[in-house]
C-alpha cells in the first residue's frame, strides 16, 4: 500500500513534466532538451526561495516562471538565431546546470525544516492530484482556444499558421514557455515532495517524459475519447510503476536510466513498424498521432 | 489596386550559381482582375508569386497593394491580406485538426488569435453553407480530421480556407497540378466561381492552357522573368489555344533568331 502510495505520487508529479513534455514533443515536434535543465531548475527555485522563508505556494508558482524563462530562451535562440532546435535546447540546458548551482549555492539542498506545500494536515497525495489534475484540465482548456489552435497547428503545419498571419516564432516561444513552466513546476513540487534539490535531478528527465507518453499512448490508445493529456498523466504512472517493479526484480537503482532508456527504444522501435502501414490504414485502425486525440475527451 | 515595380530578384548573388530572375520587373493589376499565367519551367513564376508574398524577399523594388508597400513586411504580415493555395493540398490545411477547426482558424485570419474559444457554434452553419457550394459533401463531415480527405477534398478545403476571409489578393501557384483532370476541373471551377463571388484580385498559375483561356480576365506569359505575353480584355474573351499556340512559337522563333545572332 505504501508502495503504491508513493508510485502515484511520484507518478502524479512527473505527470506534470509529462504534460510539457506532450507540448513540445507531441504537440510541437520540438525535440526539446531544455526540460534536462528546467526541471532542476524548478526545484532548484523552489528550494531557495523555501530556504529564505517564502510562503511555498508562491515559491512554487514562481519556479513555474523560471522555467518559462528557460524555455523562452530556448525559443528565442531557435526562432531569433536561427539555431536548430535540437541544438538551441542543448545549450539551455547546459548552460541551466550552471545556473542551478548559482541559484542553490551549492549542489543540493536539504528542506528538512523548511515550510513546504505539503506542511499542512492533508495528505501530499490529494495536493499532488489536485495539482497535477488542475494543470490537466487549464492545458485542455487551453488546447481549446484560438491560440491553442494555433499551438496543434505550428506542429502540424507551419506554412499554415504563416497564412493566418501569425508569426510562427512567437508561437513556438510560447509554447515552449509553457512547457518548461509545466517541467520546472513538476520539479519545485518534486524536490517539496522528496524533501532536496539536488543539481543532477534533471538528468534523464526527457526520456521519462517520453517513456511515459509512449507508455500510455500504447496502454490507453484503444479507449474511445480519450484525451491525449489524461494518456501522458496515466503514462507517467505506469512508467513510475514499471521502474518500481524493476526494482523490485532486483535491479539496482543506478540501472533504472537504462531500463528507461530500452522501454523507450522498444516503444519507439514497435511504433515503426506502425508507421509502415499506409496511413490512410493506420487512421481508420484509429490509431493516428496522439496530437489528433487532443480535442477527443 | 497592385503595382509591382523595379522588382529586382537575384538568387545566390556573388556565388558561380549566381541567378538573376527578375531585373526590373513591372506590372499593373486591377482590382478584381482575375489573372491566368503561364510559362515555361523556370520562367519564374513561382518566384513572382513568392515575391509578393513574401515567401521570398526582393532585392529592390515595390510592391504596392491597396497603395501600401509591402516591400519590407514579413511574409506573416503579408498574410493577413494576401491568401494562397499551394500546389500540394497538404500546405492549406492543418491535418489533424476537423475541418471545423481548420475553417473556424481560417475565418480568424487578420484577426487576433486569443484565449477566446477555437470554435464557435453560431458559425457553423456558415460553414456549412459555404462548404455545401462545394457540392462534396463536406458540410455533413466537419468534424472530420482533413487528414482523412482526398487531396481534391483537401484543395477545395483549403481553396475555401483561403478566401472565407475576404482576402485583398489571392495567388494560385499551380493548385490543381496534384489532382487528377476531374477533380483539377472542378477545383477551377470552384475557384472561378469563389473568385467572381467575392469578387477577389487573383493571380493563378497554371501549366494548363485551357484553364489560362477560360478562367479570368487577364492572362500573362513569363519568360525568363519577363511577361512576353499580356492579353486582357476582348482579346482575352476571344483568345484560342491555336492563337496561343502561335504567340508560343513566334517566340521561339525569336528566340531561335536571337540564339543564332548571338552565335553568328
Ligand atoms: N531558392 C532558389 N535558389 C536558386 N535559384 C532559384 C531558387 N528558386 C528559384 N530559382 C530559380 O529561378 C528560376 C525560376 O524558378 P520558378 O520556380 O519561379 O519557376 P516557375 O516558373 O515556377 O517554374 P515551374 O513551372 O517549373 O514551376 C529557376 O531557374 C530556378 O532555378
Ligand atoms: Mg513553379
Amino acid at each position: 500500500m505504501e508502495l503504491w502510495l508513493t508510485i502515484l505520487e511520484q507518478g502524479l508529479i512527473f505527470g506534470i513534466m509529462t504534460l510539457g513534455v506532450y507540448i513540445t514533443y507531441k504537440i510541437l515536434d520540438f525535440p526539446d532538451l531544455t526540460v534536462d535543465g528546467s526541471f532542476p531548475l524548478g526545484a532548484a527555485v523552489a528550494a531557495s526561495l523555501l530556504q529564505s522563508g517564502i510562503n511555498p505556494f508562491i515559491a512554487t508558482i514562481l519556479s513555474f516562471g523560471a522555467g518559462a524563462l528557460a524555455g523562452g530562451v530556448t525559443g528565442i535562440l531557435h526562432t531569433k538565431l536561427k539555431i536548430t532546435n535540437l541544438l538551441s535546447s542543448i545549450l539551455v540546458m547546459i548552460g541551466l546546470y550552471s545556473i542551478n548551482l548559482r541559484v542553490m549555492g551549492k549542489a543540493n539542498i536539504p528542506l528538512f525544516q523548511e515550510k513546504t506545500i505539503f506542511t499542512n494536515d492533508l495528505m501530499p497525495i490529494y495536493i499532488i492530484a489536485f495539482i497535477t489534475i488542475f494543470m490537466k484540465i487549464c492545458l485542455d482548456l487551453f488546447l481549446k482556444t484560438k491560440l491553442g489552435f494555433l499551438l496543434k497547428a505550428t506542429g502540424d503545419n507551419p506554412k499554415l499558421i504563416t497564412s493566418l498571419g501569425i508569426d510562427i516564432g512567437t508561437i513556438k516561444i510560447m509554447a515552449l514557455m509553457l512547457a518548461n513552466g509545466l517541467v520546472a513546476l513538476s520539479g519545485a513540487i518534486m524536490a517539496q515532495h522528496q524533501r532536496f534539490a539536488d543539481v543532477g535531478m534533471g538528468t534523464g528527465v526527457i526520456v521519462m517524459g517520453l517513456a511515459a507518453i509512449i507508455l500510455g499512448e500504447t496502454v490507453l490508445k484503444n479507449i474511445p475519447f480519450i484525451y491525449a493529456t489524461t494518456m501522458a498523466i496515466i503514462g507517467s504512472i505506469l512508467y513510475k510503476a514499471s521502474t518500481a517493479f524493476a526494482l523490485k526484480l532486483g535491479f539496482p537503482a543506478t540501472d533504472l536510466k537504462l531500463i528507461t532508456a530500452i522501454i523507450v527504444v522498444i516503444a519507439l522501435a514497435l511504433r515503426y513498424k506502425d508507421i509502415k502501414l499506409p496511413w490512410r490504414f493506420k487512421e481508420l485502425l484509429g490509431g493516428g498521432s496522439s496530437a489528433t486525440n487532443t480535442e477527443s475527451i | 489596386m497592385l503595382q509591382i515595380q523595379n522588382l529586382y530578384k537575384t538568387f545566390q548573388r556573388n556565388t558561380i550559381n549566381e541567378k538573376t530572375i527578375f531585373s526590373n520587373f513591372k506590372v499593373d493589376i486591377n482590382k478584381g482582375d482575375f489573372i491566368t499565367v503561364i510559362g515555361s519551367n523556370g520562367a519564374g513564376k513561382s518566384t513572382l508569386l513568392n515575391l509578393i508574398s513574401g515567401a521570398i524577399q526582393a532585392d529592390e523594388g515595390n510592391i504596392i497593394l491597396n497603395k501600401k508597400d509591402l516591400i519590407q513586411l514579413p511574409e506573416h504580415k503579408r498574410s493577413k491580406i494576401i491568401s494562397r493555395v499551394f500546389q500540394d493540398p497538404s500546405f492549406g490545411t492543418s491535418p489533424s485538426m476537423t475541418i471545423l477547426e481548420n475553417l473556424s482558424m481560417a475565418v480568424n485570419k487578420g484577426k487576433k488569435f486569443n484565449l477566446s474559444m477555437g470554435v464557435y457554434k453560431e458559425n457553423i452553419p456558415r460553414f456549412k453553407e459555404v462548404l455545401s457550394q462545394l457540392s462534396l459533401g463536406l458540410e455533413n463531415m466537419i468534424d472530420t480530421k482533413v487528414g482523412m480527405l482526398s487531396g481534391g477534398q483537401r484543395q477545395a478545403l483549403s481553396l475555401v480556407m483561403a478566401t472565407i476571409s475576404n482576402p485583398d489578393l489571392l495567388l494560385l501557384d499551380e493548385h490543381t497540378a496534384a489532382l487528377d483532370p476531374k477533380t483539377s476541373e472542378r477545383i477551377v471551377e470552384l475557384t472561378e466561381k469563389i473568385v467572381l463571388d467575392k469578387n477577389i484580385t487573383t493571380l493563378m498559375v497554371t501549366h494548363n492552357l485551357h484553364q489560362a483561356i477560360n478562367q479570368g480576365n487577364r492572362l500573362l506569359m513569363l519568360h525568363q522573368g519577363e511577361i512576353i505575353l499580356d492579353i486582357k480584355g476582348e482579346e482575352k474573351k476571344s483568345l484560342t489555344i491555336e492563337k496561343l499556340l502561335s504567340y508560343f512559337d513566334k517566340i521561339q522563333d525569336n528566340q531561335f533568331i536571337s540564339d543564332r545572332l548571338l552565335f553568328s
